[in-house]
């Protein structure tokens, strides 16, 4: 779905708009780095482009985060560093998680709070696991306040789900393509998420539609006249199929986009689908910039920005990124 | 748009007892594999698909509410027949610990633990040793004579074969041993250590949590040998000649990456990829140079024939790049076939929309009658 590739586009657009931005990988290779042009990064936080030039940008930074590191790291914190290695590299990690499910996911979402906490970014963007997983990872603070009633990862657990229930620190951003699975997968992980979780729905991300194209109705050999050029041969046919494909498939993804609409009462933004393979900073800017125009498009709509799901009236649900400091989640599908 | 067939499937299926789609998450690998499972049956063989999606996808592409965790058969216009599941990771665990236990109040006391309840859902890989295990049910007791699984997204496409092997080393977990330690009679010393240490883990995560693990553990005693023995027979299953290994990839480039990877990984194993299906190809209109069409339509711009020209540099080039890319990845799996599947007009919901992906692996004149 371009899950990464939107999470790239929300922090550059959130830079853009002055604010110091953290990306938060959590599945590891990814590409997020080439989609700045740098190297890979991982626990140690990376500057993948800096702020300050023209428009007094933000920096946009990036860290990786497993949950070894995470329990490590709070293990030392917590005065136990002694039994820290060995809870890791004996693999009593697995058995501690299997005991109480959603642990690993708590040690992450746990340091993204703290990391929340310590104000060193105006926006952190957490590019979570794909839909299927998405669930279960935000749903880990409420089973574990269940299963585990006291102690530090109950704490831990209160706190990462206040975090998520106030749609003034978080939202979830979650992103789909213009196509019917994706489509039916999204609407049924936002009610998911907001019934079982109660987080808080930002803009959805439609990402990957074809931009518009003028004179794709137009027959090759009048426009090549009007034009006063000639055709090659046989690209008369080309250009024909080639703008039959587009329109076609421009008309299905509108299908999509206002199915998407009836389903789900949420706004969306919409990024262009980048005719190439290989992504860059350049691509990432372009992005960018269509999420500003799609943000300041949505502040002109009143009204859209507070509509949210059937037994939500979560207020904040259609705001922008750049709102406040707020971890986001990218949930995929 | 011209159908393009760059192979034909139909020796694999006849080779074959068993398909396993491979590949990451997104890219048609569940579509695919019910693709292959209905030509099975339109072949005359007996095709059974297993599914894992979680999104149910496969049961939107057979047009199926509710598949289960038993094959149910879809009937159709073949020859053959053609079953589907979808994987349930807890009850496939629950019959593989009926099997196993010793007796039905062994079985029961595992059933109704905490910590085994959590297992199906929390534990990484439990998922995919579930798919085999029921792969393996599949081809020993139900006779079919083709079975296609799709298996979960992950990044390493040897964590099918690794999972059987982890989930026993979890079973037969060092901490497993050091709890049951005073019944084993083992020193005092080695058991005061692995009290402390017990004692930070309950500290961190409560003590009934660490209580529901030894009470598990306690439970399983005795069946880890069992489990082991299995697992090695479906690992032996895999390596068989008579499974085969397709790799389902989209020409984008970090799937291609993701591909390429399996692929490697694969080789080192010694696992040949009989196949490489790569779903969501753009269509080539042509074969003008990109760059010389994105320049003219940068001369006409504003016109009409503009538009045209930089709508058809739009897709030469990512035609271009796409197959760039794929041409890495072929050769890593050479000389196995190399089949595209194009973008298609609308999701494959029906056996209709099956049947269009697979004139795009299949040749029908050779189809076995």
């Amino acid at each position: 779905m371009g899950k990464t590739t939107v999470s790239a586009a929300l922090s550059r657009a959130a830079a853009l708009a002055g604010l110091t931005t953290l990306i938060v990988e959590v599945e590891g290779k990814s590409g997020l780095a080439g989609l700045f042009g740098q190297p890979a990064f991982d626990y140690e936080e990376v500057t993948l482009s800096p702020g300050g030039g023209r428009q007094g940008a933000g920096d946009v930074r990036a860290r990786t985060l497993t949950p070894d590191d995470a329990l490590l790291e709070y293990l030392e914190d917590h005065g136990m560093s002694r039994i820290s290695r060995r809870l890791v590299t004996s693999g009593a990690l697995d058995v501690v998680a299997t005991a109480a499910p959603g642990i690993k996911d708590i040690l992450i979402l746990g340091k993204v709070k703290q990391l929340e906490g310590s104000a060193a970014h105006d926006l952190i963007v957490l590019d979570a696991p794909a839909a299927g997983h998405a669930i279960s990872f935000l749903r880990s603070p409420r089973g574990l306040i269940d299963a585990v009633r006291v102690g530090p990862i109950n704490a831990q657990a209160r706190d990462v789900l206040d975090l998520l229930t106030d749609p003034s620190r978080c939202q979830v951003v979650l992103v789909t393509l213009p196509e019917e699975t994706p489509v039916n997968e999204l609407v049924e992980t936002a009610y998911s998420l907001e019934d079982e979780v109660g987080v808080s729905l930002g803009p959805v991300v439609v990402n990957g539609l074809y931009p518009e194209v003028a004179g794709l109705d137009a027959d090759p050999e009048e426009a090549a006249r009007r034009a006063g050029a000639s055709l090659h041969p046989g690209e008369a046919e080309a250009l024909h199929e080639a703008a039959a494909f587009r329109r076609h498939r421009m008309e299905l993804q509108a299908e999509q986009v206002a199915r998407l609409a009836e389903l789900l009462p949420l706004p969306q933004l919409h990024l262009p689908y980048v005719f190439d393979t290989d992504l860059g900073p350049d691509h990432t800017d372009l992005l960018a910039r269509a999420v500003l125009d799609g943000v300041a498009e949505l502040h002109q709509v009143p009204g859209v920005g507070a509509v949210a799901g059937p037994d939500d009236g979560a207020p904040g649900a259609g705001s922008t990124p750049d709102d406040g400091r707020a971890p986001t989640g990218g949930a995929e599908r | 748009m011209r159908p393009r067939r760059d192979g034909d499937l139909h020796p694999l299926l006849a080779d074959h007892d068993i398909v396993v789609c491979t590949g990451s998450g997104g890219v048609g690998k569940t579509t695919t594999a019910a693709v292959l499972a209905l030509e099975g049956a339109r072949s005359g063989q007996r095709a059974v698909v297993v599914t894992i999606d979680p999104a149910k996808r496969l049961a939107d592409a057979l047009g199926l509410e509710g598949l289960t965790n038993t094959p149910s058969k879809i009937e159709g216009d073949w020859p053959g027949e053609l079953w589907a599941l979808m994987l349930d990771t807890k009850s496939t665990f629950d019959a593989l610990v009926a099997k196993d236990a010793a007796d039905e109040e062994q079985a029961q006391r595992i059933l109704d633990n905490r910590f085994y309840r959590n297992i199906s859902g929390a534990l990484s890989g439990t998922q995919e040793y579930m798919a085999m295990e029921k792969l393996y049910e599949l081809h020993e007791e139900w006779d079919f004579d083709l079975v296609v699984v799709d298996t979960p997204p992950t990044r390493n496409a040897l964590d099918f074969l690794e999972a059987p092997r982890r989930l026993t080393r979890f079973l037969d977990h060092r901490l497993y041993r050091i709890l049951m330690a005073p019944s084993r009679g083992i020193v005092r010393a080695v058991n005061v250590a692995a009290q402390a240490f017990l004692r930070t883990v309950s500290k961190v995560v409560g003590a009934e949590v660490v209580e529901d693990a030894i009470t598990f553990f306690q439970a399983f005693d005795g069946m880890e040998q069992g489990f082991k023995d299995r697992a090695e027979r479906v690992l032996e299953l895999l390596s068989h000649d008579e499974t085969a290994f397709v790799l389902v990839a989209a020409p984008r480039r970090d799937v291609i990456e993701e591909a390429t990877f399996f692929a490697e990984k694969l080789h080192e194993a010694d696992i040949p990829v009989r196949a490489l299906i790569v779903n969501r190809v753009h269509p080539r209109f042509g074969d003008a140079n990109p760059d010389a069409v994105r320049e003219r339509a940068r001369t006409l711009a504003g016109t009409d024939l503009g538009g045209l020209y930089a709508n058809l540099a739009d897709f030469l080039t990512i035609a271009h790049t796409e197959e760039e890319h794929l041409e890495g990845l072929a050769a890593k799996v050479a000389p196995s076939p190399v089949l595209r599947v194009p973008f298609l007009a609308s999701d494959v919901h029906d056996v209709g929309g099956l049947e269009e992906v697979g004139s795009f692996l299949f040749d029908p004149a050779t189809r076995p009658r």
